[in-house]
């Protein structure tokens, strides 16, 4: 495979496509609400109204308004239909012909699409993912190969440090400089891993873009592997992912096919292969560490860093550890460059990030924002805004973040301004808030999901978040004072600082910021100091619990 | 082999390349509180008794595991640090069942001796008293979960100086425990050779020998240190 070869099969599969495409959503959201069904009753309609010449019916990936699913597209028409049924198939592709569709069309000029800049999902939802030839017509494995023939590796970190790229995993560390880190660690074997483990509950950014587009991760993998120096790259998904896995493996083999992944990619001196490790699905292997001590085989514990993975990772050896959607950027920033990439975004946030809408909102759905957007643009005019009621906060982070205030609503969403008021980014889940919800509540539910998911393995976060859901338990019961309160805050610091990972350090941020923005919610739940004077017995919230 | 030179707790102190603030610590009579540390097998920093705060960081960084590096400034025995060390014992006492006057490790456990050290003389967390097993199956060796703290020394010392790896940790969080084998009861396990490392090893009554009542439990420590020095060393004799 050289150039040419990869020229000539994107011209073939373009000259071989249709005039018109029906694209139909494949992906987990809308193949709950029965999109294989519509898939194949759009072929069979397409054949029995004597279309097949000019319309192709497509599966395609996750175009991110999955709460309307199933999702079906008319390409280059420009018309979505919403949460179409299996009947309603014959009458879409009817309208091909001037007839009138049964089912709901959807408005694609509804800021919800207008107001979104995709550069990781610009493809997702237009290209059938278990076809590398639909990646490739599109320009796929174009920046692979340039980085191999037109960049020495030190290039390809240059251009990706000038791109201002930060980790989209969570804790947004600079791409560039991670890359740089293991490209200078000398030794001669060394390890790529994307980290698709996605443990944050109500998180489905990463799946989707798997699901999506499998090809476009790994031609990043491959990319960061030249430019580390890598041959080796593990992609970690979990159990719970199978179709995410199913795509993969067939995009995997479908590369090696062609000799874009395997020994000598381009006919290179290059070798890079990439082999699938499916998690069992626990929060705490999405930690580096832990994820690392999964590949080798062992328990998912988490150990104390440094020494870091690009240091000392897979079997000792340097690794570079990204994020999928961290992965899903670099092929456009390569092939559009650095600068045009650090042209969008804020500052010190570069570029776009794709969260996972969802709560009390009128649209859900996977949105891909420019950074420097505010909560406000996203929540009231993407979203639509609370369907009846008002915002009250949104959740940004998932366990590791925190809840944001409306009157904060105008702060915009980048790395630094969420942290500076007590949130963070997080991997991409937001979730939207109405004056019903009880913070204490949300306090406490994700303090349920920490204590479930704690390692055990260092005693703040093991028996600290056992004792902070009790402390929440309690209040939230009418059995605490303010003793108890002041009690919560100094364990939710002990926690916080004394944690072996990130798990046990972010676990109480929930805690504090809804206490920071929240604080009589918490008061209005207080006892009088005498309160607890015979009336309660230690132990009996918890016992019950554990 | 080179040197470093840097301050614990004002102090001045120079010691090699490599070693951990701990051992820089002891050598210097700069006492660090430690449960998951025993000298002889890795460290793993679990217990987070022996944080201590270095000036350039905000994080809290454990002494057993941080290696010195060249014009350090540590300090050991902050207003916060010993905060934080009687919380993490606290948490300890309310999360198993620690009922010392009925223990065989009474006068003679680690735990009993931090939390003296600490100045913990009650918790201020809810006590949870958990339902956990007591394995009575060994023919010469019992293990009562409800006094583990799981600092998985037993498991190091047997996989790392037995070679025979009984332990491992099944769970996770509040839900953890020390299994033997594939969770199957010590005495059904093949590979114990009963050399009693564990019980050693173990630094409360959770491990013990059989028979041994309130108070009994002697640990013959330095058989650990012979074991290793015989092995690097060649130091066959005590
Ligand atoms: C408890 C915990 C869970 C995590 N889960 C994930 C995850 O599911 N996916 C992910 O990419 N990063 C996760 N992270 C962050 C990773 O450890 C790591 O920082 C990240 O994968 C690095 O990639 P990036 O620099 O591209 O963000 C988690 C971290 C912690 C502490
Ligand atoms: S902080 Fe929690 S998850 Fe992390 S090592 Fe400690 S117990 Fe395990
Ligand atoms: S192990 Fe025994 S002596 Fe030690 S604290 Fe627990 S009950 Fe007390
Ligand atoms: S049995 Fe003893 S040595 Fe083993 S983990 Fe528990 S307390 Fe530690
Ligand atoms: S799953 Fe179909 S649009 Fe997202
Ligand atoms: S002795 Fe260092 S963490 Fe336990």
């Amino acid at each position: 495979m050289d150039l040419a070869d990869l020229l000539e099969i994107a011209e073939t599969q373009r000259t071989k496509q249709k005039p018109t495409r029906v694209h139909c959503c494949t992906s987990t959201g809308c193949r709950a609400a029965r999109s294989l069904e519509v898939l194949h009753n759009l072929k069979s309609a397409t054949e029995a109204a004597g279309l097949q010449d000019q319309v192709e019916v497509v599966g395609v990936g996750c175009s991110g308004f999955c709460g309307r699913g199933p999702l079906v597209e008319i390409d280059p028409k420009n018309v979505l239909y919403e949460e179409v049924k299996p009947e309603d198939a014959a009458s879409i592709i009817d309208t091909l012909k001037g007839g009138t569709a049964t089912a709901t069309q959807g408005d694609l000029n509804h800021p919800f699409f207008s107001r979104q800049l995709k550069i990781v999902r610009q493809h997702s939802g237009k290209l059938d993912p278990e076809s590398i030839e639909e990646y490739i017509a599109v320009g796929g494995y174009r920046s692979l190969y340039k980085a191999l023939y037109e960049m020495s590796p030190a290039e390809v970190v240059e251009e990706i440090t000038k791109s201002g790229l930060r980790g989209r995993g969570g804790g947004g560390y600079p791409t560039g400089l991670k890359w740089a880190t293991v490209a200078k660690m000398p030794g001669d074997q060394k390890y790529v891993i994307c980290n698709g483990d996605e443990g944050d509950p109500g998180a489905f950014m990463d799946r989707s873009v798997l699901e999506s587009d499998p090809h476009l991760v790994l031609e990043g993998m491959a990319i960061a592997g030249y430019a580390v120096g890598a041959n080796h790259g593990f992609i970690y998904v979990r159990a719970e992912y199978p179709l995410a896995i199913q795509r993969l493996q067939k995009a995997i083999q479908q590369a090696k096919k062609y000799g874009l992944l395997g020994s000598q990619i381009f006919d290179s001196h290059f070798d890079f292969k990439v082999d699938i490790r499916i998690g069992a699905g626990a929060f705490v292997c999405g930690e580096e560490t832990a994820l690392i001590q999964s590949i080798e085989g062992g328990r998912g514990n988490p150990r104390t860093r440094p020494p870091y993975p690009a240091q000392s990772g897979l079997w000792e050896c340097p690794t570079l550890i990204n994020n999928v959607e961290s992965f899903a950027n670099i092929t456009a920033i390569i092939r559009e460059g650095s600068e045009w990439y650090a042209s969008i975004g804020t500052e010190k946030s570069k570029g776009t990030k794709i969260f996972a809408l969802t709560g009390k909102i009128r649209n859900n759905g996977l949105i891909e924002v420019p950074m420097g957007i505010t909560l406000r643009e996203i929540v009231e005019e993407m979203g639509g805004g609370v369907p009846d009621g008002e915002v009250k906060a949104v959740q940004t982070g998932g366990p590791s973040g925190g809840c944001i205030p409306a009157s904060l609503l105008d702060t915009p969403v980048d790395y630094d301004s969420l942290m500076a008021i007590g949130s963070m980014m997080g991997s991409g889940g937001m979730v939207v808030m109405d004056q019903t919800t009880n913070m204490v509540e949300v306090a406490q539910f994700y303090m349920e999901f920490c204590r479930g998911e704690s390692c055990g393995k260092c005693i703040p976060c093991r028996a600290g978040t056992v004792q902070l859901y009790g402390m929440l338990t309690r209040l939230l019961k009418k059995q605490a004072t303010q003793a108890d309160l002041e009690k919560l805050k100094d364990l939710c610091y002990m926690v916080k600082e004394t944690s072996l990972c990130g798990l046990g350090m972010s676990a109480p941020n929930p805690v504090l910021s809804t206490l920071r923005y929240f604080t009589e919610e918490y008061e209005a739940l207080l006892q009088p100091p005498a309160y607890l004077n015979g009336k309660v017995t230690a132990g009996s919230v918890e016992n019950s619990e554990l | 082999m080179s040197v470093k030179t840097l301050k614990i707790d004002n102090k001045d102190i120079a010691i090699e390349e490599g070693a951990t603030i701990l051992q820089a610590a002891q050598e210097n009579g700069i006492p660090i509180p430690t449960l998951c540390h025993l000298e002889g097998v890795t460290d793993v920093g679990a217990c987070r008794l022996c944080l201590v705060e270095i000036k350039g960081t905000n994080r809290l960084l454990p002494a057993c595991v941080t290696e010195v590096a060249e014009g350090m400034e540590i300090q050991t025995n902050t207003e916060k640090l010993q905060e934080y060390r009687k919380m993490t014992v606290e948490l300890l006492f309310s999360e198993g069942n620690h009922i010392c006057a009925v223990c065989v490790a009474n006068g003679n456990c680690e735990l009993q001796d931090v939390a003296i050290q600490v100045g913990m003389d009650h918790t201020r967390f809810t006590y949870r008293f958990p339902d956990r097993g007591v394995d009575m199956s060994h023919e010469l060796f019992g293990i009562d979960h409800n006094r583990c703290i799981l600092c998985t020394r037993c498991v190091r010392v047997c996989d790392e100086i037995e070679g025979a790896h009984v332990w491992d940790v099944a769970m996770r969080g509040a839900a953890c425990y020390i299994v033997s084998g594939l969770n199957q009861p010590w005495g059904e396990v093949d590979a114990c050779t009963s050399c009693g490392k564990c019980v050693d090893a173990c630094p409360t009554g959770s491990i013990f020998r059989k028979g041994e009542t309130t108070a009994e439990k002697e640990r013959d420590r330095a058989k650990l240190e012979f074991l290793v020095n015989a092995r690097e060393k060649h130091q066959w004799t005590r």
